[in-house]
């Protein structure tokens, strides 16, 4: 019996493929979180007004819809993916300023941090692990997204405190079911731009620090 | 800043509409035990932040 020599090399550059893309979305959103976390340092030692949130969140916004497509397959959007990164870390300052004020914000701080990294972890090595293809999740999370930026659209003007928190609670579960998606797409050759993947990944623990930071902020706070 | 935001959200939902339609169009269909094995990680993810909450209060 003969072996299908051409079938088994493109499985093995396929394979080669995925790996590449897996090393480079890990490369890059490390890098990319570092810098994140270097401009929400610069910005709690500046103390920007608040609507500086505002600013750096809707110009990401914007690099994210209309510059990123255009640079992902060059050497650009790297910068643009740092631009955008750098810009969501900056905008953190004040809302992580509100809370070092508090009697125990540091400490909700880095329980905060601490558990979006472990959420992260034990969910990419759990997609890594099972190789199982998410890929079914897309429609459903997609669906769950606007829901919950309606959500939020209507609590700019509700001020309904519990609904703010069922919105964290779900994001949390949303970025966790992105976590998973994203990673088995990667993994299973459905996603081969480092770029995009990097940028997936980073909202996704951005969102779930985010959210963990206002649970934590409501049910650990002094006030 | 609350015309801001609101205004930001609705550039968000004017962006996600169209892809959400062509994802739920698109999606595969889940496998047999897809479900489960999605439920079980998210299930943990729950505990987890419960634990958490636990802890700063």
């Amino acid at each position: 019996m003969q072996p299908n020599y051409q079938t088994m090399t493109q499985t093995g550059d396929l394979a080669q493929v995925r790996n590449k893309v897996l090393k480079n979305t890990y490369t890059l959103l490390s890098m990319t979180l570092l810098f994140s976390a270097l401009a929400a340092g610069i910005s709690i030692a500046i103390n920007p007004p608040h609507f500086t949130s505002l600013v750096t969140s809707i110009s990401a916004l914007l690099l994210m819809w209309f510059v990123l497509p255009k640079t992902a397959n060059s050497g650009a959007g790297v910068l643009v993916v740092f631009a955008v990164t750098g810009l969501l870390g900056f905008g953190l300052g004040p809302l992580l300023n509100a809370y070092l004020h508090t009697a125990n914000g540091s400490q909700i701080i880095m329980t905060s941090l601490g558990g979006t990294g472990i959420i992260f972890l034990a969910l990419s090595a759990y997609a890594l692990a099972t190789r199982r293809d998410f890929s079914f999740m897309g429609g459903m999370l997609m669906v769950g997204m606007i829901v919950v930026v309606i959500a939020a659209l209507a609590n700019i003007f509700l001020e309904m405190p519990a609904l703010s928190l069922t919105i964290s609670a779900v994001v949390i579960l949303l970025m966790s079911g992105f976590i998973l998606y994203d990673t088995s797409r990667i993994v299973n050759g459905g996603e081969t731009n480092y770029i995009m993947a990097t940028i997936g990944l980073y909202l996704s623990i951005y969102n779930i620090f985010v959210s963990l930071l206002q649970l934590l902020g409501v049910f650990g706070g002094d006030d | 800043m609350k015309i801001g935001w609101a205004l930001a959200l609705a550039g968000m939902l004017v962006f996600l509409l169209p892809r959400a339609r062509h994802m739920l169009k698109n999606s595969p269909k889940a496998d047999k035990g897809d479900w489960m094995a999605l439920l079980l990680p998210l299930i943990l993810v729950v505990g987890f932040v419960v634990l958490l909450i636990l802890a700063v209060s």
